[in-house]
C-alpha cells in the first residue's frame, strides 16, 4: 500500500536508496546533498541496510571507490553536488568507459567562483559529455521515482552504464512536499537482485579493468560506447512502463504540458517547470495557446522525439539554468540541434535564468511568454541569448 | 591479421583473458639497456626484487639474463645493484650503441 508522506527531496531519495539496499555507498558531504548521504549513513549505522559505507576524503576518492566496488561486482551508489561533481570529473569518464552502472543522485548547485551553494544546473551540465545517463527531476516525487528506475536502466544487461539523477538544490532537496512512497518489497521486487557482469571478484575467470588502449583500438571502443547509448531510450521507456504498472505514475523521455496545440512554448528542466505550468494556465485562460516541454532524459538526448513534439509551434524559448560562456545555453544547443532537421521549425530564443539559486518567479515566465507572442507575430529577435531578469 | 571491429570488443574494455600482458612486448620502449656483468654479481637478487616488470629472470635461485622483451630500461636495477668491490654488476648502455 502506498504511503503518503511529507518529506524533503533529499529525504525521499535517501529513502529510495534505503529501500534498494545497495552493496556499497561512497560518502562525502557537500551542500546541498550532505543531508541525503547523512540520512543514508544513519540507515547504515542503524542496521536498516546491509550497505558498506565508505567514508572518503574527497569526491574524487568517492567515485574511485565506487568504480572499484562496481568493477568488483557490487551494486553501488553515491551522491554529490557542484564542486564535488566537478572534482569527480575524470573518474566519471572511467565509470562510463568501464561500463559500470553506478547510481548517483546529483543535487544541482552552482559552481564557484564566486562561491555559491544554491541551485542551478552548471554542475550536471558540465558532466554532460562524461558518458553518464542523465535523468532530470521536477520535484521530490520525480527524484524518488527516477532513483528507483535508474537502477533498472543502468543495470540493464544491454546497457551497463552509470546514471545521474538530477534534482534542484534547496528548491527540491530541502523543500518538504507530499510524496508517495512505494513499499519496500515493491521497490525490491521492481529493482530485482543485482546481476553481475564481468566481476573482478571471480577467481575462476580472472580479468582486468582499465587497460591501455592505443590508436589501433580506442576509436572502436568509443564507437561501441556510442552504440550502447543509442539503446538507452528504449530501455528508459520499458522501465517507465513497468514503473507505471506498479506506481500508477507515468514517465516518458520528456513531459509535455498543453503542448499539442500550442503556438508558443517554453522548454525548461527541473523545478522551474512547475512554475511555468501555472503561468501557462494563466495565458491559456486569456486565450493564448502556450505550452511546455520538460526534458527528463538529457543523456542520451531524444532529438527526434523532441523535434516531433515542438515542430508545430511558432516560437519557443529554451530556458537554461546554466551557461556555456561564449556559447548558447546547453539545453538551447540541444533543442536547436533537434529542430534543425525538422521540416517545420519554430523561431527559437534562449534565456539564461535563475543562476546561483536566483528565484524563478511567475513574472519571469510571463515576461518570456509575452516576448514569445511578439516573436510569433513577426517581431524581430534582438538577441538569441539573453540573461533573464539580470539587473542593469 | 584482420583487425578487430567495434562489435568484437569486450564491453568496458575489460580484459577477459588472464595473464595476457605477456603478449604486449614493452621492451621496445627502452632507451637504455641494462647489461649484466656476471663476474661482478654477488647473487643478492636485489635487481629481481626491485625490477617493476619481472624482467630479471631467475633460474634455480640464481640470477639469470634480462628479459629484454619486457625491460623498459628504467635503470632501477643498476641503481640498486651493490656489485662486488665497488664494481657494479649492472650497467646501463644507450640503445643503438
Amino acid at each position: 500500500m502506498t504511503q503518503v508522506v511529507a518529506v524533503t527531496g533529499n529525504e525521499a531519495v535517501a529513502n529510495a536508496l534505503r529501500q534498494i539496499n545497495p552493496d556499497v555507498c561512497g560518502i562525502y558531504p557537500i551542500t546541498p546533498q550532505t543531508d541525503m548521504m547523512q540520512r543514508f549513513a544513519s540507515y547504515v549505522s542503524d542496521g536498516k541496510v546491509d550497505t558498506e559505507a565508505i567514508l572518503v576524503e574527497s569526491e574524487h576518492s568517492s567515485m574511485s571507490a565506487c568504480i572499484g566496488a562496481a568493477a568488483a561486482g557490487g551494486r553501488v551508489v553515491t551522491a554529490t553536488s557542484s564542486q564535488g561533481l566537478a572534482l569527480m570529473w575524470e573518474m566519471l569518464h572511467i565509470a562510463s568507459g568501464d561500463r559500470l552502472p553506478i547510481i548517483m543522485p546529483v543535487v544541482n548547485r552552482a559552481l564557484s567562483a564566486p562561491l555559491n551553494i544554491h541551485g542551478d544546473h552548471s554542475d550536471a551540465m558540465g558532466a554532460r559529455d562524461t558518458g553518464w545517463i542523465q535523468l532530470w527531476s521536477e520535484n521530490g516525487q520525480e527524484a524518488y521515482d527516477n532513483t528507483i528506475q535508474a537502477f533498472r536502466i543502468g543495470e540493464h544487461m544491454d546497457i551497463r552504464l552509470p546514471v545521474m539523477i538530477c534534482l534542484d538544490g534547496f528548491i527540491i532537496s530541502h523543500s518538504i512536499e507530499r510524496i508517495e512512497y512505494l513499499e519496500d518489497a515493491e521497490v525490491q521486487n521492481f529493482v530485482g537482485p543485482y546481476k553481475n557482469f564481468l566481476p573482478l571478484l571471480d577467481l575462476d575467470k580472472p580479468k582486468s579493468y582499465g587497460p591501455l588502449i592505443l590508436p589501433d583500438l580506442y576509436h572502436e571502443y568509443k564507437k561501441a560506447q556510442h552504440e550502447v547509448m543509442a539503446k538507452v531510450t528504449d530501455v528508459v521507456l520499458d522501465v517507465a512502463k513497468d514503473f507505471e504498472k506498479m506506481s500508477g505514475r507515468s514517465y516518458g523521455l520528456f513531459e509535455t504540458y498543453k503542448l499539442d496545440d500550442a503556438d508558443i512554448a517554453i522548454v525548461i528542466l527541473n523545478s522551474a517547470a512547475g512554475t511555468t505550468k501555472d503561468v501557462i494556465d494563466e495565458f491559456r485562460a486569456k486565450g493564448v495557446k502556450a505550452g511546455l516541454l520538460k526534458p527528463r532524459l538529457f543523456r542520451p538526448f531524444p532529438y527526434r522525439k523532441i523535434a516531433d513534439a515542438l515542430q508545430h509551434t511558432k516560437a519557443v524559448c529554451v530556458m537554461d539554468r546554466a551557461d556555456s560562456f561564449g556559447g548558447y545555453g546547453p539545453l538551447f544547443m540541444e533543442i536547436v540541434s533537434a529542430l534543425y532537421h525538422a521540416k517545420d521549425k519554430p523561431l527559437l530564443m534562449n534565456k539564461i535564468y535563475g543562476l546561483g539559486g536566483r528565484d524563478y518567479l511567475p513574472e519571469h515566465a510571463e515576461t518570456v511568454f509575452s516576448e514569445l507572442i511578439e516573436l510569433a507575430n513577426g517581431s524581430p529577435l534582438k538577441n538569441v541569448k539573453e540573461y533573464l531578469g539580470a539587473r542593469e | 591479421m584482420k583487425q578487430k571491429g567495434w562489435k568484437d570488443l569486450a564491453p568496458g574494455s575489460v580484459i577477459l583473458e588472464g595473464g595476457n600482458a605477456v603478449n604486449f612486448k614493452t621492451g621496445s620502449w627502452r632507451a637504455f639497456r641494462p647489461v649484466w656483468i656476471e663476474e661482478n654479481c654477488i647473487q643478492c637478487l636485489f635487481c629481481w626484487i626491485y625490477c617493476p616488470d619481472m624482467a630479471v629472470k631467475v633460474k634455480d635461485s640464481k640470477r639469470n639474463e634480462f628479459d629484454y622483451d619486457f625491460c623498459k630500461g628504467c635503470g632501477i636495477c643498476a641503481l640498486e645493484c651493490p656489485g662486488k668491490k665497488g664494481k657494479k654488476a649492472i650497467e646501463m648502455i644507450e640503445e643503438g650503441k
